[in-house]
């Protein structure tokens, strides 16, 4: 190619026509404030549902107390003659619905988990791990028609099969809540496999060296290592019960009630942000304010499951890397 | 060491002979019992095969060392006597492998049961993230039900046997993970004594740490020669010549030769051995 010798390899370099510095320079202004801007842009977003949450509130809070809001036990915006602004009922329909999921989902998930990781060999993980992000595709409205159409009747025959009486209705917390539970299952396995398969392998040689059995290994060594890990998947999966809406809007009722029994029907903060914006109450009217209201409150709790949830995960990772 | 004895019967070629020859006479004058008898063993992982017929005797209450270049299969060796290759599912071995004469390749052999027998120190040390305490107590509990008192007493021998129990007896409480790396491997040592083992596995179990603890480990080696038979991997050769009675040389997954340490270092049969000990490979 070249016949230069290596004496005139100044000169070819000279050949070069000068690029513009200035060019250059604002070139990477540009392109590091574009990056910025994408990146800000998520940042922005949940700026501006602050604001718009924080905002609708402020109204809200104008026409109602804060002190009936937050301690109310009586949730009635839209009948009779006086409305009743009082959180709770929501909170603990919410709550009911995600302790039914969690019961449902946290046992299995880990056991799954500790399956997959521990015994599963490995044709059979390469099975079930596809199976399982499967499920955790499936859009929730599926889920909802799922818990309408076999989970409620078969509570409602087992139900009656127990004590002879009708004792579960077409809603109920324990439906939507078993629904919501095989939502969230891929989760907390998915994620607990993955803390649990994060243990070192020296800590299972260790265990299986010492004359552990299987179990032994899993149950008193490689979980325990794991467990951070764990509660981080439980946390997260839990956040995304407490956010899940289309489920409960189908399966969990529409009546704000202040109850702990699972076989009543609930109605979350998300099923009363769903009633509100497809049109039982008019724009401007406090009923709708309310829901932002409402809104806020579930940003706060699922922020600090979040926000506690990842905190868990981090330490978990310090403590093997 | 003395070296009064009749020099063992020579062996003449690299394969298939080594091992035959039994144990050497000891200082003491007692000659000691087989405890680990390979005939011909061969391992594979998968297809690779990284033993090759391996046969060697290995005496009890002795410490032998297997030494060798990366990768010659001494370590894979070393796992097949606590059966821990059992948790990588591509490895096999055929031949025959005894412990006081049980057959650690039949399917049927126990390997909870094998493993409380055989100990194992790794490469890296793996304390568990747990108090020290209970580090020590856990292999202890899997096996029998102790009352709080003698749990108590297990553990302060153990650690008093591996000799950390004045470093850490005023915070058996706290975590394990706290320990440098040294204690560590010490702590992992008294967990691997505590159920009261015969023989001692160790993975190279200095090369992680540094000079104080390696001669702290070593040490420790000395001094547990009289209770277990103790096989030592090891890339250290000036390890092996200060801490072993015997020393088994391998090269490309078999066994060179082996033989007294003093005389593996000072007059190897084969001339593999002579360059490895002699540093001109490896």
């Amino acid at each position: 190619m070249s016949e230069a010798a290596p004496t005139d390899m100044n000169e070819v370099r000279g050949r070069g026509r000068p690029k513009s510095r200035v060019l250059q320079a604002s070139w990477d202004v540009f392109a590091r404030t574009a990056l910025l801007g994408c990146a800000c842009f998520s940042i922005l977003i949940t700026a501006l549902i602050i604001g718009i949450l924080a905002y609708e509130t402020s109204r809200f809070l104008a026409e109602v107390s804060v002190v009936d809001f937050l301690t109310g036990l009586e949730w009635n915006p839209l009948l009779g003659e006086e409305k009743h602004f009082g959180i709770w009922p929501l909170i603990a329909g919410t709550l009911l619905v995600t302790l039914v999921a969690a019961i449902f989902a946290l046992p299995i998930g880990l056991v799954t988990a500790i399956f997959l990781s521990e015994y599963a060999p490995a044709r059979l993980r390469s099975v079930l791990k596809p199976v399982l992000e499967v499920l955790a595709g499936i859009p929730t409205v599926v889920y909802g028609f799922f818990a309408v159409i076999v989970i409620t009747p078969s509570l409602q025959w087992l139900g009656k099969l127990v004590s002879g009486e009708a004792v579960f209705g077409p809603y109920s917390a324990a439906s939507a809540g078993i629904a919501v539970g095989i939502m969230i299952l891929p989760i907390v396995t998915s994620l607990s496999e993955d803390a649990i398969r994060a243990v070192p392998k020296g800590l299972r040689d260790g265990a299986y060296a010492l004359g552990s059995t299987r179990f032994d290994a899993s149950a008193k060594v490689v979980v325990p290592a794991a467990l951070s890990g764990i509660m981080a998947s439980y946390l997260l999966a839990i956040t995304r019960a407490v956010g899940e809406t289309m489920i409960v809007a189908l399966a969990a009722g529409g009546l704000a009630q202040l109850t702990i029994l699972p076989w009543e029907q609930v109605q979350t903060m998300t099923a009363y942000m769903v009633q509100i914006f497809l049109g039982d109450a008019p724009a401007t009217g406090v009923e709708f304010k309310s829901s932002f209201a409402v809104a806020g409150i579930l940003f706060l709790m699922t922020f600090l499951l979040t926000f506690t949830g990842y905190r868990i995960l981090a330490r978990f990772r310090e403590e093997y890397e | 060491m003395t070296s009064s004895t009749p020099s063992d019967p020579s062996v003449p070629s690299a394969e298939n002979s080594a091992a035959v020859s039994i144990p050497s006479p000891p200082a003491d004058g007692v000659t000691s019992e087989l405890c680990i008898r390979c005939r011909n063993l061969d391992g594979w992982y998968g297809d690779f095969q990284a033993l090759h017929g391996i046969d060697l005797d290995i005496p009890e209450n002795r410490v032998t060392a297997f030494i060798g270049p990366s990768g010659c299969g001494k370590s894979t060796l070393l796992r097949w006597f606590n059966r821990m290759n059992d948790t990588i599912p591509t490895a096999r071995a055929t031949g025959e492998l005894h412990l006081h004469g049980r057959d650690l390749l039949d399917p049927k052999c126990d390997v909870v049961d094998l493993r409380r027998r055989v100990g194992m120190v790794f490469q890296k040390p793996n304390p568990f993230p747990k108090s020290i305490f209970d580090n020590v107590a856990c292999g202890p509990r899997l096996h029998r039900r102790y009352s709080r008192g003698d749990l108590e007493a297990l553990v302060e021998q153990s650690l008093r046997r591996a000799s950390i129990w004045d470093e850490v007896k005023d915070r058996l409480g706290q975590s394990a993970l706290g320990l440098s790396g040294g204690q560590q491997q010490r702590l992992c040592i008294a967990r691997a004594i505590a159920i009261g083992p015969e023989v001692l596995l160790m993975d190279e179990p200095c090369s992680a740490l540094d000079p104080r603890s390696t001669s702290a480990i070593e040490e420790l080696i000395r001094h547990l020669r009289d209770q277990y038979t103790i096989v030592i991997v090891t890339h250290n050769m000036q390890q092996a010549a200060r801490v072993s009675d015997r020393t088994a040389f391998f090269y490309n997954g078999a066994l060179v030769e082996t033989d007294r340490t003093e005389r593996i270092f000072t007059n190897p049969t084969h001339r593999e051995t002579e360059d490895y000990v002699s540093g001109r490979f490896g």
